[in-house]
């Protein structure tokens, strides 16, 4: 008891969560202007000006800088937002559900979410325009959004359901029903390719490779309440995921309803993973490179890991979208593939690392 | 403070615990002995409320562990299993410091939370591995910075508290043994009350105030050392010829021959 008193900040060093988060803070931010001011079509700091002055009610825009306002504030603006918002959904969904599973390899990918959403929009591809042809025409461009949320949930309930025994939801049941799940339901997207025709195929194609091409202001508020509102919820569940840390039962002997988090946690992620691929089609690495990175420089706390990934992860999108429109243009890059150009050998460079050290 | 009273419990058509009851006193370190199987690390996880029992139930202060809130069970007791991993990497400090997870919404506890950790890694010799990355320690010292987490668990709030450690023995050399066996005794000193599963029977003699002896999920003897450590009872439940070494009191060793290859 007496060190204790001597020497307690040497001992316990100082908590670098507020500054870390910070930083990211700072990058996030720093990415987000990056994506409204970058792109193919170059926008003068004198456009910029007139746009800013006029948004904040200053000037009245001239004429001369109408095209710079409408590639800000109509195609711009609402791509980075989003970008934002669902890259901080993966990144905390990521971080939490590799926390739950105790596994570095877990992704929202592992409880069906993505398989789901992908098999029910691919459905609304190949069926969408014959069979829904009353219900496509009433919801119009939202049809595929809704299909792929709905379709991400329910796999992820059918998952959650298979994976409960007796009231007991074992993480490695779980696992293996995930990986059932998604055998499943890339089994029968494989069966609608088959029956697609060429154009469908196209469709598919780009849908599973991601874009944030679509993005549009309506859709912001959709997204933040259905991405933004879970990512919170997320991370509020630091404490109990930071006591899986040790396991299932040490998290019940420090005092958490470990059921309550699993099915918690599951709940939020698949709802923040289905809602955010919804819009923009599958996009992967997010959710597994960035909590590495995290834990890699700062440890593995979730009280860090949890806003840190939500936080970078936002990061991560808005400039892998900001890269996807620039590379290419005219033509745009499938995000996806640039967040998977990026991610895959990062990831393959910390498995490399991982092993070293166990060496 | 904790205690267990008429509990059951049935697997795979099996009785893994038969009508056990056993009381855990402040100030009292109660070890749990008998041979592999006997139900030790079951009767534990039962009076930790981590496993429901079939029959019978367990109380801390009169009222039933089921409706005590979890983070209020965590303020009182803590537990030290058998094998504890860390699923990400994390310094060992850090793990320390997940045992002041339940005092989080407790002002005056989270202030100290530094203080406790400190002082619970100073008592568990662990100080100086605190900087160290868990992965890197050995199994013994690993055991030690869980023991610190459980001490700085229970750190707070000045209420009588339990502390329960299946095997924390196992993987610790003869030093360590014994530096974890009088912790024990100085715990229990202080008021706390200590359960502890061993399978030395020596060990068992030196720290306990009384020995729960249990056999196929019977509880064949509880009390001090003397009794519930008699050669002849021991006999009975190891198959092994025992006896007490003369001048040091109830301290049970195998009796010549017992080893002789027959």
């Amino acid at each position: 008891m007496h060190i204790a008193r001597v020497v307690p900040a040497m001992r316990v060093g100082i908590d670098r969560t507020p500054w870390v988060l910070a930083g990211g803070l700072v990058v996030l931010l720093a990415a987000m202007a990056a994506g409204v001011l970058l792109g193919p079509a170059r926008i003068s700091p004198g456009g910029l000006g007139a746009v800013l002055a006029d948004a904040l009610g200053l000037a009245d825009l001239p004429d001369a800088f109408r095209r710079d306002a409408a590639v800000l504030g109509v195609i711009r603006a609402p791509r980075v937002l989003l970008a934002a918002i669902i890259g901080a959904g993966l990144g905390a969904a990521g971080a939490a559900m590799q926390g739950l599973f105790r596994n570095p390899l877990a992704d929202p990918g592992l409880i069906g979410v993505s398989a789901g959403a992908a098999l029910a929009a691919v459905a609304a591809i190949v069926f969408g325009a014959t069979l829904f042809g009353v219900a496509a025409g009433a919801l119009g461009l939202w049809m595929l959004p809704l299909a792929a949320f709905l379709g991400g949930l329910a796999a992820t309930l059918l998952m959650a359901r298979l994976g409960n025994v007796g009231g007991v939801t074992g993480v490695a049941t779980l696992l293996l029903a995930g990986v059932a799940v998604n055998a499943l339901a890339g089994a029968l997207t494989g069966l609608l390719i088959f029956t697609a025709d060429d154009r469908q195929v196209r469709d598919i194609t780009f849908w599973t490779l991601g874009s944030l091409a679509g993005a549009r202001w309506e859709q912001v508020p959709v997204v933040a309440a259905l991405v933004g509102l879970p990512t919170l919820g997320l991370i509020a569940l630091a404490r109990p995921l930071d006591a899986l840390l040790l396991g299932e039962a040490e998290a019940f002997h420090l005092g958490h309803r470990v059921e309550t988090v699993k099915r918690v946690a599951v709940t939020l992620a698949a709802i923040a993973v289905a809602a955010g691929v919804a819009f923009t089609g599958l996009i992967g690495f997010v959710g597994l490179v960035v909590p590495h990175l995290l834990r890699l420089g700062f440890g593995s706390g979730h009280r860090l890991v949890l806003p840190g990934s939500a936080l970078l992860g936002g990061a991560l999108l808005v400039l892998s979208d900001l890269a996807a429109r620039s590379l290419a243009a005219p033509a745009e890059l499938p995000v996806g593939v640039v967040t998977a150009l990026i991610g895959a050998p990062f990831f393959l460079w910390l498995l490399r690392r991982a092993a070293g050290a166990q060496a | 403070m904790i205690a267990a009273r008429g509990i059951w419990l049935k697997a795979g058509g099996r009785s893994l615990l038969a009508d056990v009851s056993l009381e855990m006193r402040p100030g009292e370190v109660l070890v749990l002995a008998g041979p592999n199987g006997a139900g030790k690390s079951t009767l534990l996880k039962i009076l930790a409320g981590e496993v429901t029992p079939g029959a019978g139930q367990v109380t801390l202060e009169g009222r039933p562990l089921p409706a005590w809130h979890p983070r209020d069970l965590a303020r009182r007791r803590a537990v030290l299993g058998q094998h504890v991993g860390v699923a990400f990497p994390m310094l060992a400090r850090d793990v320390v410091a997940l045992g002041r997870l339940p005092w989080h919404g407790h002002p005056a506890e989270t202030a100290r939370d530094a203080e406790a950790i400190a002082a619970a890694q100073a008592e568990a010799s662990v100080t100086h591995l605190a900087p160290r990355a868990h992965a890197t320690l050995s199994g013994g010292e690993r055991q030690r910075v869980h023991l610190a987490r459980a001490l700085a668990q229970l750190d707070g709030a000045g209420m009588p508290a339990a502390l329960m450690l299946d095997e924390p023995t196992a993987s610790l050399d003869a030093g360590h043994r014994a530096a974890l066996l009088r912790l024990l005794r100085r715990l229990a000193g202080r008021g706390l009350a200590v359960l502890v599963v061993l399978h030395d029977l020596q060990e068992a003699a030196f720290v306990a105030d009384r020995v729960a002896l249990l056999e196929q999920g019977r509880l064949l003897a509880c009390g001090p050392p003397d009794v519930a450590l008699d050669p002849a009872l021991l006999e009975r439940v190891y198959g092994l010829p025992f006896r007490h070494l003369p001048g040091l009191g109830p301290i049970p060793l195998l009796a010549e021959g017992a080893l002789t290859p027959g």
